[in-house]
């Protein structure tokens, strides 16, 4: 039998969701970024709602997403993609609205975006990528690097002293009575993506039930910025990330 | 004829806002505006005609959600003073770059810095020349009445679709403030889904139906040459503004051998000033730029041919006068008188100005 021969509709055991392009994606190698788009695109099209969906694209390494899901966007400036989504989300109710940030983009530039976004309750998804480092702009100290975590802004290790504590963000969303559902997963295994597929879609059907603001942190991890390699970044993501950022559900109302 | 009220500016503002049609508003309280979001809240569009108000957080997140409502092909409007934009010109720069519709009121106070709440003109170049980062121009319109507050809510959104471009009512405190009889116009209905998609349907982010590409509303294009093709599009854009769409309203003009150049408040006392002058047999016009980008440069460099010197009076320490200046390019005398910090010229003392530093000097 020919590789052609196997090659056929009935064997496929699965396929590329059609919400994704066939763009070549510019993340490097071992970034989870890829993964996780991939997971909205497939929630997207289980849910059949690609004509009703809008992104919001933050500043950062995932300023690019626009490239990669087949749907409208917006691509904000740096922080503000809950402002735009806020907006969006009240002109055009009927819309499936999410943003995607990063740490940076979120927890420093966009903190106060994100909490009073979070804090009226706004009908819209928000996926937060934690990799405790900015990417994009070179390797610099992020609100959630590690104490002692070396960046290009922190050589000798985040100092608390200087730098102030790494910040928690869906811990404190959490406390805000307009998010509705709450969460930290990871996305390094082919369970962690299995988890956070299933949040993602428990996201989404927030909005069908107009539940306010759905919050969906990624626990992450950057190769390049880390200076490690992919195999080596899972690893140190697992022993030193999960236990300051611990996975689970933390709210689901 | 439409409705008549005596209204502030800044409520006039609101419900021609209302009554064109605008899909949001999006603000934060600052005096001397806040009556255009007390006056929305307080008439609750939102039950009328659909129209969504929100108060956010900061100026900053008012002028991103201008951007969001805007890249959805909506009409959506926001407001505030000097400080409140600064802060907006963030998001005002990345809706020229992404070249969307939307309008910014400024009722501009006295600063530097907090300054003052009384009103200015101080803000002149942040609003013709930009104001954000990148080579953009915003449309800038200056009311000097509370009818023209009402009526340019339709004029300049008329334009921002038009080019798809944002567009500025800069205002003052005077006109924000002052009370006038308004005619209001009717009702105009907010574009319905399928006009959007028939008006807009090439770039909003209504959803991408199988019917045509998604749209993605961006100002980012890293490959530089094209960058620099999308920066030719915005400056054919703002020339072919300053060929076309150039308002202005000049009075006795016709004989004047000395010429007052004023807009919004300024003007108003110009009139004045220009009435005492008259009476000491001094030949003076008035050249009122209602349109501040574009600019009425041609007007002003014809009326160089005629007049013996320019005076420019604003409130703020000479910002107009720049443009004046290179419009006349060294014909004539152009000088600036200008009072700022809160202080309103007086009639008289524009008049004196004009004789001790141009018709003397």
């Amino acid at each position: 039998m020919e590789v052609k021969d196997i090659i056929k509709e009935e064997n496929l055991a699965y396929k590329k969701t059609k919400v994704l392009t066939d763009n070549e994606m510019h993340y490097c190698p071992g970034c989870t970024h890829g993964v996780v788009h991939k997971v909205i695109a497939e929630v997207i099209e289980e849910k059949d709602i690609q004509e009703n969906t809008i992104g919001i694209s933050p500043v950062g390494c995932s300023v690019l997403a626009y490239n990669y899901l087949h749907i409208d966007w917006q691509e904000a400036a740096h922080g503000r993609a809950p402002a735009l989504a806020t907006a969006t989300s009240r002109l055009m109710p009927d819309k499936y609205v999410f943003t995607y940030q990063g740490d940076g983009d979120l927890a420093s530039i966009g903190a106060a975006e994100i909490i009073h976004a979070c804090n009226r309750g706004e009908n819209i998804v928000v996926i937060f990528i934690n990799n405790g480092i900015y990417g994009m702009t070179g390797g610099q100290m992020a609100p959630t690097t590690l104490e002692g975590m070396p960046t290009s802004t922190s050589p000798y290790g985040r100092d608390i002293k200087l730098s102030g504590h790494p910040l928690k963000m869906t811990e404190l969303v959490a406390n805000l009575p307009g998010t509705t559902f709450v969460a930290r997963h990871s996305a390094e295994t082919a369970g962690a993506v299995r988890k956070l597929k299933k949040a993602i879609r428990k996201a989404f059907d927030n909005i069908d039930e107009k539940k306010g603001t759905s919050f969906i942190e990624v626990v992450s991890t950057c190769s390049s910025g880390w200076k490690l390699t992919p195999e080596a970044s899972n690893t140190w993501m697992k022993e030193n990330m999960f236990p300051f950022y611990p996975l689970g559900i933390i709210k689901d109302e | 004829m439409g409705e008549l009220r005596l209204m502030k500016g800044n409520e006039a503002i609101a419900e021609a806002a209302i009554r064109y049609g605008v899909d949001g508003y999006f603000g934060y309280p600052i005096t001397p505006q806040s009556e255009v979001i007390e006056t929305l809240m307080a008439r609750k569009p939102w039950e009328e005609t659909g129209m969504v108000v929100v108060q956010a957080e900061s100026e900053v997140a008012a002028a991103n959600m201008l951007y969001g409502g805007a890249a959805c092909g909506k009409k959506v409007m926001t407001s505030s003073s000097s400080p409140g934009v600064s802060l907006k010109l963030e998001a005002i720069s990345y809706i020229a770059g992404a070249e969307l519709p939307a309008l910014v009121v400024n009722v501009v106070r006295g600063g530097p810095g907090l300054g003052t709440i009384q009103p200015a003109q101080s803000d002149y170049f942040q609003a013709v020349k930009g104001g954000g980062h990148g080579d953009y121009h915003l449309i800038v319109f200056a009311p000097n009445s509370v009818q023209e507050m009402a009526d340019f809510v339709e004029d300049t959104y008329e334009l921002a679709i038009k080019y798809r471009n944002p567009a500025m009512i800069l205002s003052d405190g005077i006109i924000g403030q002052m009370m006038e009889k308004v005619e209001l116009k009717d009702f105009k209905p907010r574009f319905t889904d399928a006009e959007i998609k028939e008006k807009f349907g090439s770039w909003a982010t209504t959803g991408k139906t199988p019917d045509r590409e998604r749209n993605i509303v961006t100002s980012l294009e890293l490959q530089s040459e094209l960058q620099e093709k999308h920066n030719h599009k915005l400056q054919a854009k703002y020339q072919q503004m300053r060929e076309t769409e150039v308002r202005f309203e000049s009075t006795n003009t016709e004989d004047a051998e000395y010429l007052l150049v004023a807009y919004g408040s300024s003007s108003r006392i110009c009139r004045k000033a220009m009435e005492l002058a008259r009476d000491k047999g001094i030949k003076v016009g008035l050249l009122r730029p209602i349109t501040l980008f574009p600019f009425p440069t041609k007007q002003l460099a014809e009326l160089a041919n005629q007049v013996k010197g320019m005076l420019s009076v604003e409130m703020s320490a000479g910002q107009m006068v720049e443009d004046i200046r290179l419009a006349v390019n060294g014909k004539v005398p152009v000088e600036h008188f200008g009072r700022y910090g809160g202080i309103i010229h007086s009639p008289d003392e524009i008049v004196n100005a004009l004789e001790k530093q141009i018709i003397k000097g």
